[in-house]
């Protein structure tokens, strides 16, 4: 039956036989789509008097939004850290592939790196919207220089800065400039932090505690200025203690401003965090875990032997080796292995797992209005899986751009 | 009046529905001849509606030539919103089926001119060619549609004030809070019904029993409205044995009786898959 002329020509797509994940529910619902939105067909029938134009049966399938990764350092062999001859289509590369994953949005990641590099690969890589080309970016995450030498992790020390004078030359001097970015990972502890972190709040980028050494009451501070995320808990930071729980206290502080609460990163590959590790957090605070792959550019690469860069690499299963060594080298796992690791191993719902991958990056991102969800009005961001929550089909803005 | 007797709330639903089917099939609705049908809300017809869902999703019932027309409509209550009776329609109904948007016809409680709407859904009603079936349900003080007590036997479409009883009832679709309750409806009225070719009445559990007796064993009322179809040619009172709870044994023993006769109406049940041309 064809929609009515009155509102839209544009054709109208009706997802029928599927459950689909709204209102943190699976409902047997249908799903209706227009001009890459999510549509009211309430609306549709009694104020348009308009019909679907076609229907896709779903073959009972789950219907979930498009999962978004905030963390992701490359993959297929692109590293977004390095000012390759073509960063942008490196970029482009990723972001096609992990449509395969279900991933629809991503935060293209850099980690510590000297200015130069910033100067060179921020104004390549722009937010974009996503399609059949590849998910959408939503921003950068700059995971350092602003962190802490003791918990840099696998970033290089040399180029570690510290908030000399503070606030926004610092970090202009050192970035180049702020448009595309979308996530800024420091530690609150440097001198000088507090600045940088209201300026980078005002601007609308998320600032997220990380690679720190901060006690509980600094990284409460952070959060009262602007901090609204922890970058990879448990990793890189001081480890939970009785009497100063650290930045993991933040889960459950009872010191954050009135009605803020702060998201978490989360590796779930079943490698970077022991599953109780995950299941005390995901108890303490099931509402801020934010499911990311933190992948390093071996990911996608099949098992064997590379070479990345400097670097030997000894691909095995889902784990990513220094070469000739049982030192781990990254997180290779993917999101939707991820999503299905994090439901095993905390026994939650598969409306939880899915809201770690999709809603609640969206949240933590100030996107929710328009992404992680099905809501009416949302981009038709979505995937299609089966009940083991494997990725089927992969649909932005409406449009299918991958299937298994 | 038939008065069709089944032993539980499943059983009424499912013989109202393969009547409604029947009546739909038969009547072979095309683009030329729409078949139009009256509609209730509220949780009797719940069971009834389900059924037919369930027959359209087997292939059996098409309303792609079924025109509708509800009978009634709060005032100055959201479209969108959950208790709206558009809300109602749609979840329960109209989202199931092949139902084409522009033939189904609600009273639209927010309009500029609330007598105008109510006109204009009249008109509507005649430019269709009446209503074939007007299906309807009975409240426990006896009204049909929001036709109240005292209302005029003879009534068109039109604004209505809502009795206590009546918001009372609704108050646990609006959270217990009165103060939410809408206290005017728009309602087709008695005579609107009246000039329907056919009446059904569902009529089940037995807090409505004492209505049925009222509408069907006492005189013509205007204090029980649905009393007024003892005077309609063609009226089928469906219910269960609950609400048959205040008539006499010698009534219900009657239209016992008569069950092989009612039920050649549903039996067989026709299905437009016999139909295909």
């Amino acid at each position: 039956m064809p929609s009515n002329k009155s509102v839209s020509d544009a054709p109208i797509t009706q997802f029928v036989n599927c459950r689909i994940l709204k209102d943190h529910r699976l409902q047997r619902e249908d799903l209706w789509v227009r001009e890459g939105r999510i549509l009211d067909p309430e609306k549709l029938f009694f104020d348009e008097k308009g019909s679907a134009d076609y229907r896709v049966d779903c073959a009972d399938r789950i219907i979930a939004p498009g999962f978004i990764d905030v963390q992701i350092n490359g993959g297929y062999g692109i590293d977004f850290s390095q000012a390759s001859s073509n960063i942008r289509g490196g970029v482009a590369l990723v972001a096609k592939k992990i449509l395969e994953h279900g991933v629809t949005s991503f935060c293209p990641t850099l980690v510590t790196s000297p200015p130069a590099i910033y100067h060179q690969v921020i104004p390549e890589i722009e937010v974009h919207k996503g399609g059949p080309e590849g998910a959408a970016v939503i921003g950068l995450h700059l995971e350092g220089p602003f962190i802490s030498l003791e918990k840099r992790g696998a970033h290089p020390h040399q180029f570690i800065r510290t908030f000399s004078k503070g606030g926004v030359s610092d970090l202009i001097e050192t970035y180049g400039q702020l448009e595309n970015v979308a996530m800024v990972t420091l530690a609150p502890e440097l001198d000088n932090s507090r600045p940088a972190i209201q300026e980078l709040t005002k601007r609308g980028i998320a600032v997220s505690v990380g690679h720190s050494m901060a006690d509980l009451s600094q990284a409460e501070e952070a959060v009262h200025n602007g901090a609204s995320f922890i970058t990879h808990l448990f990793n890189a930071m001081l480890p939970f203690h009785h009497r100063d729980p650290g930045i993991v206290g933040l889960l459950t502080s009872d010191c954050l401003p009135a009605g803020r609460s702060v998201f978490y990163g989360m590796i779930a590959d079943g490698i970077h965090t022991h599953p109780a590790a995950l299941r005390i957090a995901y108890r303490a605070h099931p509402t801020g875990v934010v499911l990311v792959t933190d992948a390093v550019p071996s990911m996608g690469l099949p098992a064997g032997h590379h070479t990345l860069g400097q670097q030997e690499i000894h691909i095995q299963g889902l784990h990513a080796y220094v070469a000739g060594t049982t030192t781990l080298s990254g997180s290779i796992a993917t999101m939707n292995m991820c999503v299905k690791h994090f439901k095993q191993a905390t026994g939650c719902s598969t409306e939880a797992a899915l809201e770690a991958a999709s809603l609640h990056p969206a949240q933590l991102l100030g996107l929710s209005d328009r992404k992680g969800t099905l809501n009416y009005g949302s981009d038709a961001d979505f995937v299609v899986l089966d009940d083991s929550l494997s990725v089927r089909e992969t649909y932005i803005a409406g449009q299918q751009v991958w299937k298994n | 009046m038939r008065l069709v007797i089944l032993d539980d709330y499943d059983l009424a639903s499912e013989w109202a529905a393969k009547y409604i089917r029947n009546r739909i099939i038969q009547f072979k609705p095309s683009a030329d001849k729409y078949f139009t049908l009256g509609l209730p809300t509220g949780s009797t017809p719940l069971g009834c509606y389900r059924k037919l869902i369930e027959y359209h999703k087997n292939g059996d019932l098409s309303f792609k030539y079924v025109k509708t027309f509800n009978m009634d409509e709060y005032v100055g209550l959201p479209r969108d919103h959950p208790e709206s009776y558009h809300s109602y329609m749609w979840e329960n109904f109209f989202k199931h089926i092949d139902i084409q948007p522009q033939n189904a016809h609600i009273l639209d409680g927010n309009a500029p001119d609330l007598q105008a709407e109510c006109d204009a859904f009249e008109r509507k009603i005649t430019e269709a060619g009446g209503i074939e079936l007007f299906v309807g349900g009975i409240g426990p003080d006896g009204h049909i549609a929001f036709n109240e007590p005292g209302s005029s036997l003879v009534s068109r479409t039109r604004v209505k004030t809502l009795a206590k009883d009546t918001i009372l009832a609704n108050a646990r679709f609006f959270g217990n809070d009165l103060s939410k309750v809408p206290t005017m409806t728009l309602t087709v009225g008695v005579g609107t019904v009246m000039d329907a070719r056919e009446v059904m009445i569902l009529i089940t559990g037995a807090h409505k029993a004492f209505a049925l007796y009222k509408a069907i064993e006492e005189g013509v009322n205007h204090m029980w409205t649905v009393s007024a179809f003892q005077q309609h040619p063609h009226t089928i009172f469906v219910c269960d044995e609950d609400a048959t709870l205040e008539l006499r044994v010698k009534t219900v023993k009657y239209f016992k009786g008569l069950m092989h006769v009612h039920n050649q109406l549903v039996e067989p049940t026709h299905s437009i898959k016999d139909y295909k041309d």
